[in-house]
Order: structure tokens, then sequence, then C-alpha cells
């Protein structure tokens, strides 16, 4: 029997759900949590705050109140009348100079242009791996037809150059059975005998779909920055691997000339090597040659670089275990298989993000070359942009425009490398 | 009936050179040392008749010869008539100079930073990030360049201090920072016995005392400590020792000091550091930061949560716990590559060039080499210099590394 007359209130429905406090939900609660949560957060907060906005109050006004349009400082301060903003007309004006240096015929820019969009293609298959496998060769294939574009001449000399390192390819696929270093060394001379026999016909051929020839002093601007880092860094790849491998062969000659190498190169600064291409290095060669500062550049750089890449590779090698080495051996094979097969896809898997942090590092050498009287994107901006009589005292615009193209291009790459690190660990996901 | 025998002893063939791998390994670095040998000859050869050509020779008598230029920025005397030798000394102090002060703001800026980028304030963290992100990815050169620029442009010129209603002030009367530097007060001692460098060796020679005595003061406490149970309270005995004796020292010394002031078109008095060298000490130490925050903050979430929670369950207070469990975990992680990172800034203070800071590389490597054309000489002493700082270091090093390396098994 229910007696719920006597009880004063029993609730029979259920009452919907409130919902939380508004300190505890939503913007407020992230404010809390995130920015207010105490006493020095509070300040900290308010600090950064007054910093950010002391930053945009100073750039966004000129950023938007820019000129775009004159053709000298004088004529941007006139049209500017005290008014906070930027003369960008310099960048519209100077592009071309920025990015291609100040001599390369103007009629001729598409072909930087063309090559560095080739370049993009031949990249993007060594960077993504879902990529069709096919792209390889053209990969393959760039540098000559990127060497063709840039420093023009006739397209015969690649071609040769091409041709006998081909041939010298299957020499070595013909002869490596008998063991690696034979076919290797048989390999190297059939392709310097081919393209020594070459040199005759392209001397014959040297009108063969010729383009216009540019030496390599006439480079600069952002342009050369990219020719250096993109040739420097694949060409200190390989380099790099052999030194890894021979500082760490049981060969004790060959471990020392490694090692006395690599010490060397990563004691003294990039500039001191500079040097030695600007003013040393004609002692050394023999008396009468003369070849250009830019190959000096790249052969310094290049050994610049791959002492660095040997030590980041070395890291990897010995972050194997020891059981890899052996396992290798107790299948039968030679030390070349070996390494090839086992050691190496591991070892330089484990090695990306440091071959990567050296790769952005050496881009940003590049601009070192400005020391050395080259003109590239630093150098450009110091000689003849910032002394010529119509741009004299635009600092922010110029720099500002160098370090948004630095920044895109490192950036771009320190991101592509943290992806790959996602893409490659195939322990517990 | 089975007869155990050896196996056939081989006789040498000379086709064992390649295909045996007991001798292959000879063949190759016999052939690597004939290449090596060839290859400096070869540029043996040509440098020897590159030199001919010349009239050259290789000599390092040039450094004896008059320098015969002027350097702005020294530590010690120098003038126009000083040798090469003693430019290129000069050289070397500003080239220390630059990496020690560097390395110094460096170290706390990148400590705040990767503290704070671990900051549970969502804004600062994103700042700090900002930050690391920018500079790390734009070379280092550009960021000397803009700063210099900067200073050069931002800053107020002497003249601007003159008169009535100046347009600048000198901050408390005490330091100037213009557009040409940053003029600071200099100490120095008036007592004539302590003046020069007879007065700053005394106080070297106290704080070295005062280390050693707070040292045992130190020792003295953790021994009473482990008698009894009771660590004494010392922080006052410590203060007493650090700065008792100097007070005292430069209350005897007659301390005071030098105020610059402005005569005429520019400030006198006083320590003056050029506005290069500021520029190229100020961009260095921020660049660098960037890359010690990283590597702080990848120290600091290199110790596990575990570890704080198992030093706070066996009852240690917050203090202690940074001191004897998390950072002696971390440091492991933070200083081989900080030790990099500042032999890196020591490099790259060879940019000091391009502010015309006359580093080692301005004054050895620069004007020295163009007045003379000793090209190999000058390139040569360069790289030892360089070469020395990075090889000791590095040595260094590996003793710290070896002592901190976890003992296994």
């Amino acid at each position: 029997m229910s007696n719920s007359d006597n009880i004063v209130f029993v609730r029979t429905e259920m009452l919907p759900e409130l919902p939380p406090p508004a300190t505890e939900t939503g913007v407020i609660k992230w404010l809390r949590e995130n920015l207010f949560s105490s006493v020095t957060n509070s300040i900290l907060t308010l600090i950064s705050l007054y910093i950010i906005y002391q930053l945009l109050s100073g750039f966004l006004p000129w950023l938007f109140g820019g000129v775009w349009t004159t053709s000298s400082l004088k004529e941007c301060r006139e049209v500017l009348d005290g008014a906070t903003g930027g003369c960008f007309s310099v960048l519209t004006e100077r592009w071309n100079q920025l990015l291609f240096g100040f001599k390369y015929p103007p009629d001729q820019y598409w072909r930087i242009a063309l090559a560095f969009v080739l370049l993009l293609i031949a990249i993007a298959p060594v960077l993504f791996q879902k990529l069709p496998r096919k792209l390889m060769y053209f990969t393959g294939l760039f540098p000559f037809i990127g060497f063709w574009l840039i420093w023009g001449g006739t397209l015969m000399t690649p071609i040769v150059i091409l041709v006998g390192i081909i041939a010298g390819y299957i020499a070595f696929t013909r002869l490596e059975h008998n063991s690696f270093a034979m076919g290797a060394a048989g390999g190297i001379l059939t392709a310097a005998v081919i393209i020594w026999l070459g040199g005759f016909v392209t001397g014959s051929m040297s009108g063969f779909l010729a383009l216009e020839q540019v030496p390599s002093r006439d480079l600069g601007g952002f342009m050369l920055n990219l020719i250096l880092g993109v040739v420097c860094v694949s060409l200190s790849l390989p380099i790099g691997i052999a030194l890894a491998l021979g500082r760490q062969s049981d060969m004790l000659i060959i471990k020392w000339i490694c090692v006395v190498f690599i010490e060397f190169i990563r004691g003294v600064p990039l500039i001191t090597l500079l040097f030695v291409a600007n003013v040393v290095l004609a002692y050394f060669l023999p008396p009468g040659t003369n070849f250009d500062l830019i190959l000096r550049v790249i052969i310094m750089i290049t050994m610049f670089s791959s002492a660095y890449i040997a030590e980041v590779i070395r890291g990897g090698l010995a972050a194997l275990p020891k059981g890899q080495y052996e396992a290798a051996d107790s299948l039968g094979l030679d030390y070349a298989q070996s390494m090839q097969l086992i050691i190496l896809p591991q070892a330089l898997k484990i090695s990306i993000p440091g071959i990567v942090n050296v790769a952005v590092g050496l881009f940003k050498d590049t601009t070192l070359v400005s020391v050395i009287s080259m003109f590239d994107l630093v150098g450009m901006i110091r000689g003849p942009i910032l002394a010529s009589t119509e741009w004299n005292g635009v600092y922010w615009e110029l720099w500002g425009f160098a370090v948004l193209l630095f920044f895109v291009v490192c950036y771009s790459i320190s991101k592509y490398s943290q992806w790959l690190e996602q893409q490659l660990r195939t322990d517990h996901r | 009936m089975a007869t155990m025998s050896d196996a056939p002893s081989e006789s040498f063939r000379l086709s064992m050179l390649l295909n045996d791998k007991r001798y292959r390994a000879y063949t190759f670095q016999f052939i690597a040392l004939l290449l090596l040998i060839g290859f400096f000859s070869y540029l043996g050869v040509n440098l020897v008749r590159n030199l001919q050509a010349a009239g050259l020779n290789i000599s390092f008598g040039f450094l004896g010869d008059p320098a015969g230029y002027d350097i702005n920025q020294r530590l010690i005397e120098y003038s126009k008539d000083s040798t090469h030798w003693r430019a290129s000394v000069v050289g070397v102090l500003n080239t220390l100079l630059v990496a020690v002060v560097g390395c110094f703001f460096a170290t706390i800026i990148g400590v705040v930073v990767g503290v704070l980028r671990l900051s549970n304030n969502w804004i600062v963290s994103r700042l700090m990030s900002v930050y690391v992100e920018i500079f790390r990815n734009v070379p280092v050169l550009i960021w000397i360049l803009i700063i210099m620029a900067i200073f050069i442009a931002v800053l107020p010129q002497p003249r601007d201090f003159r008169g009535a209603n100046a347009e600048a002030s000198m901050f408390l009367d005490l330091f100037a920072f213009t557009g040409r530097g940053f003029y600071m007060p200099k100490p120095y001692f008036a007592a004539e016995w302590a003046a020069g460098a007879t007065g700053w060796l005394i106080v070297i020679a106290l704080l070295i005392l005062g280390f050693i005595g707070s040292r045992m003061i130190a020792g003295n406490a953790t021994k009473i400590q482990e008698a009894t149970g009771n660590r004494p309270t010392t922080w006052y005995w410590t203060l007493g020792i650090w700065f008792g004796p100097l007070i005292i020292a430069f209350f005897v010394m007659g301390l005071s000091w030098d105020v610059p002031a402005l005569k005429g078109f520019n400030f006198q008095g006083g320590i003056y550091a050029r506005n290069s060298f500021i520029a190229l000490t100020f961009a260095l130490s921020i660049y660098t930061a960037a890359f010690i925050a990283e590597n702080v903050r990848a120290g600091i979430l290199s110790v596990s949560k575990g570890q704080s929670e198992a030093a706070a369950s066996l009852g240690l207070r917050p203090n202690r716990i940074m001191n004897l469990v998390i950072l002696p975990q971390a440091l492991r992680v933070i200083i081989p590559p900080l030790i990099s990172h500042f032999l890196n800034l020591t490099k790259n203070s060879s940019l000091a060039i391009a502010v015309g800071y006359m580093d080692l590389t301005g004054t050895l490597g620069g004007i020295t080499l163009n007045q003379t054309g000793r090209a190999i000489e000058s390139v040569l002493l360069l790289m030892a210099f360089y070469l020395t700082i990075s090889l000791s270091i590095s040595a260094i090093m590996n003793v710290y590394n070896k002592s901190i390396s976890l003992k296994e098994r």
C-alpha cells in the first residue's frame, strides 16, 4: 500500500540534463586551462599578446600599405608621402635579378623555369614511393637535360656522356659476377673510353640542337643557391656512403684516410674551404688549367657535405644490430652484396632525418658563396641591388624576400622529412 | 680405416691477391696507398711548378713584417706598425670573444625558449615554435646582415644625443646604445698599486678561493648530515665566502667606473663594443639558440614521466627531484649536441667578414692575405686554428661521453 500522501515531495519525472557551467565549457574553459591557469601563466600570456600586437602592428601596415609600381626608392617615398608601407616595387622591378642573377640573358629565362619544373618532376619519384617507378628513368635523365638547359651548348655533350655512362653500366653488370671490384673498374674504363671517343663526335656536331651558351659566371640569384644545393647534395650522397663504409672498414689504411678526411673537413668552417676554392686551389692544378669558379666551389661544398653525410650514415650503420651483419655473412653473401642488399637499405632508412638535416644546412650554407664574390641571392642583394642608386636603402623588403624564399624551401623540406619518418616507421604502429 | 689428414696446404698463387679474402685486403690497401701517394705527389709537383712560375715560395716569414693596417676592435695593444702575427693574434682573440659571448647568450636564450616551448600555455608555446622554425630555416648569414642593417637603421647616431632637446638619451645615464655600437661603463681600480692587470688578477684569485671555500663548506655540511641526519644551514656562510673578500678587495682597491660621455661628435670613455661585434654576436646567439631550444626540449622529453613520479613516491621534494633525478638524465641527452652547437657557433663566427668585424678570418684570411698574397700559408694557418679548437673540444667531449655513458653489463 502506497502512502505517498504522507511524503511531502517526491519527484516522479526525470529532470533534463543541465548544460555544464559556462566556465567549464567551450572557449572559456579552453582559455582558463591553456592561457590563464596560474598567475605566472597569465603574465606570460599577456606578455606574449603584447609582443604579438607589437609585431603585427608594425608588420601589417607595412605589408598592406606597400607600393608595388614605382621604379626607384625616391619615387616610392614620394608616393608613400610619409605613410607606413613597404617599397615592394624593388621586388617587381628586380625580381629577375633576385632569381636569376644580373647577367643571365633575359630572353633565356624560360630555360631556367623549365629546368626547375623538370627538377620537381624528377625529384618526385625519389620523394614519394607511391608514384610510378617508371618515373625514375626520367630522374636518371634529368641531370643531362638540366645541364643542357641551364648552361646551353649542343645537346650532343650530355648525350655522349649519357651513352658513356650507360655503356659503363652494361659493362659493370657483365663483369660483376666475377667480382664487384672488377665490375666497377671495367665499367669506369668503358665509360671513359666512350666519352673520350664521343668528344670527337661532339666536336664535329657542335650545332646539333644548340642553345645559346651561358658561361657559369653569369649564373646568379636564388637559382645559383638552388643549383649549388641540389648538385652538391646529390653528389655528396654516394661519396658520403663510401666514406662511411670506409671508416667502418677493417682495412687500416683505408679507414685512416677516411677518418682524417672526415675530421679535417668537419673541423674547419665552410668559408675557409671556399677560400681554398677561390685562391688556393689554382696552385695545385697543372699550370695553365683554368676551370671556372663555380666548379671549384661545387667540388669544395661537395667535399664539405659528404663529410657530414658520412657521419650521419655512420650513425645509421652503428645503429644496426650486429645480427644483421652476421646474418648476411652466414648467407654467404660477399661484402658488396651484403652491403647492397641488407645493410645499406636499413642503415639509410635510419639516417634519413639526419641526411635531410644536413641537406637543409647545406642549402642554407650556399649563401656563403657571396663572401667570395659570387652573386647568389645574398650577393645580389648586397651587391648590385643595394649599391644601385635607385634602390640604395631598401633593406626590409629585400631581406624579407630572401627570408621568405629560404624559409619556404627549408621548412617544406623539414616537414617532408617528418612525414617520411612517419611513413617509414615499420615497427609498432 | 680412415685416417685424418691436414687439408692440403695450398701454395701461394698470384691470383689469390684478388680472389682470396685473406690477401685481397692487402691488395686494396696497397692500391689505395698508391693512389693517395700519386694524388698528393701530383698536387705537390703542380704546386712547385706553379710557385716557380710565379716566383713565389712557401714561407711564413711574412708574419714578422709590419702589417700596416688598423684594426678597430681589439682586446690587446695593436697599432699599424705591429706585425702580421700580432694582427692574427688580435683576430684570434676577437674570434674567441664572439664565440664565448655568443655561446653564453645562446645557451641562456636556448634553455628559456626550450622550456617555454613545453609550457602548457598555448600561446607561449606557439610563439616559441614560430621563433624556432623561423630562425632554423633561414641562413645565418642573412640573419647577421639583417640584424646589422636593423642596428644601423633603428638605433640613434651619437649626434642625436647632443643638445638640450636631444632626440635620444642615455639609458640610466650609464649606457648609450647607438648605431655605431654600445657604450658601457668600464670598471677600474683607483688605487695605484692595483691599477691595470694586478687588480683583476686579485679578483680572479679571490673568485677561485671563493669557489674552493664554498665547496669545502658544502662538503663539511654533507659530512655532518651523514653523521647526524641533519643538514646545517650554510647559505649565509657560502654567500659570505663568495662575496665578503671580494667586497673588501673592491673597497681597498678603490673600484670606480669610467662612464662614457658625449664629447664632440662621439662618446668617449667606457667600454665600446662596435656595432659589427654586437650584431654578429646577437645574430649568432639567437640563431644558435633556436637549435639549442630544440635540443633542450628533446632532452627534457626524453626523461619519462615515471622517473619523476618514482622520485616523488620516494618522498623527494620537487627541487631535489629536479636536481637528482631529472637533470642528470636530461643532461646526458642535452650536452653532446649542445657542445656541437657551440662548435658550429664558433665556426659560423667566421662570417664576421660579412659585417666587417675583424676576427681571424678578417685579419689573417682577409687583409693579410690580400696584402701579402700569401694565400696558401694564410689559409693553412686559418684552418689549423679552427681545426685545433674543434679537435680539442671533441677530444674533451669523448672523455665526457665516456664518463657519463650508462654502465651496462
